[in-house]
């Protein structure tokens, strides 16, 4: 089976070359044997990936240490579970499942167009079969899953311990799952620039890819948020590192264009911005992918250095060139067919926040950059940290926010005074409400009240939409609200989705702001020891080490520690904070120790301890921190993924036809006999 | 005036906003990431060097780690092969940091030679590959290698 899964490989890249190849000459010499042979040499791509994809997880499970990769990253005595995630752990294994997600994809959108979108298809299945030609050469030249060892070691290294964790399985495949989702648009986006049809077309097309895409994006780093919170016990969710930035750059393009898309569709404005947002977050996701293995940029947690990375860089060079080429000649094709008509509308409102985002995008990828830029100009490498993503980002995601509040209460061309007043009444009222009473209860940092303040605004506005739209429908119709509510979400999916999301939007905004509160504690406790401090909200807590203890479990040995807490004098519940050491079956060590943190959450605030040092047998130095209204991060994180799903819930034909934007009347032939009901 | 120069006129303003932040954030924030070598260099031609903040790349010599026993403080020696500096960090080290390690110290060199850390990072390349060669000289592993 392993060596079946190599050879696929080797066939797999075959077979992609091949779809490129006939794909494009198809296409161009207009022959449809050419085109299907293209298509079915994607299905036989899909068949070759995923034989090899077996392939090594037979490797891996059979724990055949004759593999350089399952030698590396995986060990006699890790849990089964992740000796599976093992697969995406290491370099290798994580580029064959790009293409193996890229090659899923790619067979899923030929297969929904079968009979659709045909005169672009050709060049769909040719870009795409060139992207995996990328992957699987990747794969087969520079970085072998299969690659042997020339001897058998007795046991492989094992897994480092800070992958060893819920979050970080189920991390890294939402994050491929968005990263390779920002493919299929990009095909259809290089298929309608080559053949001029840049009508609305491809866009309709590729808006539930990029929603897909968008949508695993918004998992995959909110997981990702959730394992560096838990695992890597500094204390934050959100450090600004470059391989986090990378993960963050190809989510707020492709919310950008989420938004630009409704402009496009109601308005036909917006269309060399819409192609071009859709081939930045393909770019930026190649970069990302980039950033993290080839060790340009130093991050803090990246893959090791390797010339994987001039791959990447060769690629990325290679697709920028081909798609600015394209898009400069072909701009013609691309002009909008209105014009804005006034600046108090849901479009300037859309135009804006798409500004923003991409101000952002930009804003974060200078800082990332700017080591390597400010080398190249000046020969001085500069770095820039938290601070300045903070300065630049902390007032453009208030903008945000309050667009998020503003836009969907303006109509669209032209709003009117009458209009303007009926809609923004209550919101305005509510968020000048919060806004004081926040401000009464002391929260008097600039960021957070306005954060509150706006949030407010987008809630009231969200409420009110909701409101308006059951209370239609209850006097329409007679439903009663409770049905109304969900009947309203089901027929209009798109809408009330999209409210769902900005849902989440505030929610976690709010917990953002809650970052302003942290405090922190690094205290020495020997057995015995208690020690006193005050959490921003005013409360005492105390805490009261009962000694450390030492044990051996499964893969690892274990120095904890346990204490006692009290809340306002009241026992609170015992945190244990843990220090581990992974050794490998024969009881060697294989990793520096990692942290385990002990965290009591609450929807107010986690106490959040982890054990940073063991002094002589009992001594015990530890951090607490205090980290206000963290959970409502992973709240609003599943929010904005749950009003995802709404979005994209496939609707029944029925439904569609009354789902607003999506409608488009297909007008009746000229001449065309209209069906005489009387006479038949 | 039209509706798009007003919007463009508004668009520049985000834009020149957003602009203006970054540049006055890196003027503020930025700061310069040197080696020891590069950083002994900088303060022989421009002795305000010293006492700015700065960050320092470089491995941490082996041995040379000693911790204050009772407080939290720990004193190494960092080097990237041309300069050797003392560093002094206050604080909570990271489960990575040991000897022979890839380090990121951030804070001032004062005009004794001597490195006032007020932040530091331990990297490893590897952190997501595993146990490279260079941990083979850690006395984790030689202990390890000892019992095996």
């Amino acid at each position: 089976m392993i060596l079946v899964g190599e050879l696929s490989l080797w066939v797999a890249l075959l077979m992609a070359a091949w779809a490129a190849t006939v794909s494009f000459a198809g296409g161009q010499m207009r022959r449809a044997d050419l085109i299907e042979s293209g298509e079915r040499a994607i299905y036989a791509t899909l068949a070759m990936v995923v034989l090899a994809s077996l392939g090594l997880w037979t490797a891996l499970l059979t724990h055949d240490f004759s593999i350089r990769y399952v030698a590396s990253y995986t060990s006699a005595n890790l849990p089964k579970v992740y000796t599976i995630t093992a697969f995406w752990g290491g370099q290798s294994g994580s580029l064959l499942f790009w293409a193996l997600i890229l090659s899923i994809y790619s067979a899923i959108a030929l297969w929904t167009n079968r009979t659709r979108n045909r005169e672009l298809m050709p060049y769909v299945t040719g870009t795409l079969a060139l992207i995996l030609v990328f992957f699987l050469a990747t794969i087969c030249l520079g970085s072998n899953p299969f690659e042997r060892l020339d001897f058998i070691p007795a046991d492989g290294r094992g897994l480092n311990p800070q992958l060893q964790n819920p979050g970080m399985a189920i991390h890294p495949p939402n994050l491929y799952l968005g990263y390779v989702g920002t493919s299929i648009p990009f095909a259809f986006a290089i298929a309608a620039l080559l053949t001029r049809r840049l009508d609305a077309e491809w866009l309709a097309a590729v808006r539930r890819w990029a929603l897909l895409a968008w949508f695993f994006n918004t998992v995959g780093i909110v997981l990702g948020m959730w394992w560096a919170y838990v695992e890597l016990g500094w204390g934050g969710y959100w450090a600004w590192d470059p391989v986090e930035n990378a993960s963050l750059l190809p989510w707020l393009v492709n919310t950008a264009f989420l938004h630009s898309i409704m402009v496009q569709e109601k308005r036909g404005m917006l269309r060399k911005w819409n192609v071009t947002l859709v081939v930045s977050a393909f770019l930026l996701s190649i970069f990302g992918t980039f950033i993290t293995r080839s060790g340009v940029i130093s991050s803090v947690h990246s893959f090791a250095q390797s010339p994987v990375g001039k791959w990447f860089a060769a690629f990325l060079v290679l697709a920028i060139v081909v798609t600015a080429y394209l898009v400069s000649t072909r701009l013609q094709d691309l002009k909008s067919t209105a014009e804005l008509e006034s600046m108090i509308s849901r479009e300037a409102a859309f135009l804006y926040n798409n500004l923003v985002l991409v101000g952002i995008a930009f804003s974060v990828l200078w800082g990332t950059l700017f080591p390597i830029i400010s080398e190249a100009v000046r020969g001085n490498k500069i770095t820039v940290g938290p601070p300045f993503f903070n300065t630049v980002n902390i007032p453009l995601g208030l903008l945000l926010l309050l667009l998020t509040g503003i836009g969907p209460l303006i109509a669209w061309r032209r709003a009117s005074v009458a209009n303007l007043k009926r809609q923004f009444l209550i919101p305005v009222t509510s968020a000048a409400t919060i806004g004081i009473l926040v401000f009464a209860l002391g929260v008097h940092n600039l960021a957070a009240l306005l954060s509150y303040t706006f949030g407010a605004l987008v809630l009231a506005t969200i409420v009110q939409e909701f409101y308006k739209g059951v209370n239609a429908r209850h006097h329409m119709y007679g439903e009663s609200r409770a049905i109304a509510l969900p009947r309203l979400i089901a027929r209009n999916r798109r809408r009330y989705g999209g409210y769902i999301v900005h849902l989440g939007v505030v929610v976690v905004f709010a917990a953002f702001a809650g970052l302003a509160f942290k405090r922190e504690f690094d205290l020495m406790l020997n057995a015995g020891d208690t020690k006193a401090v005050t959490d921003a909200w005013g409360h005492r807590w105390t805490f009261l080490s009962q000694g450390i203890s030492r044990y051996n479990v499964l893969n690892r040995e274990v120095t904890a520690i346990a204490l006692d807490v009290t809340r306002d004098g009241k026992p609170a519940g015992v945190i244990t904070s843990e220090k581990r050491q992974h050794v490998d079956s024969r009881g060697v060590p294989t990793f520096e120790p990692s942290t385990e943190v002990g965290i009591m959450g609450s929807f107010k605030q986690d106490v959040y301890v982890v054990l940073a040092g063991v002094r002589g047998a009992d001594g015990a130095e530890i951090r607490v921190t205090f980290n206000p209204l963290v959970r409502w991060v992973w709240l609003g994180g599943a929010l904005m993924a749950l009003g995802g799903l709404v979005v994209m819930w496939p609707a029944a034909d029925r439904q569609r036809a009354q789902s607003g934007y999506a409608a488009v009347l297909k007008p009746r032939p000229i001449g065309e006999r209209v069906p005489d009901l009387v006479g038949a | 005036m039209k509706p798009r120069t007003k919007f463009l006129i508004g668009g520049a303003l985000v834009i020149g906003t957003a602009g203006y932040l970054a540049a006055s954030a890196i003027k503020d924030t930025g700061v310069y990431y040197l080696t020891p070598g590069e950083l002994s260099a900088k303060t022989k031609v421009d002795p305000t060097f010293y006492e700015t903040g700065v960050k320092v790349g470089a491995r941490v010599v082996n041995g040379s780690i000693v911790r204050d026993p009772g407080g939290r403080q720990v004193a190494f020696k960092m080097t990237d092969g041309a300069q050797t500096y003392d560093v002094v960090y206050r604080g909570i080290t990271p489960d990575t940091f040991t000897d022979g390690v890839d380090v990121v110290v951030e804070g001032r060199l004062g005009r004794d030679n001597t490195f006032r850390a007020t932040t530091l990072l331990a990297k490893c390349a590897s952190r997501y590959e595993n146990a490279p060669e260079k941990y083979k000289n850690t006395p984790g592993y030689k202990q390890a290698e000892q019992r095996a």
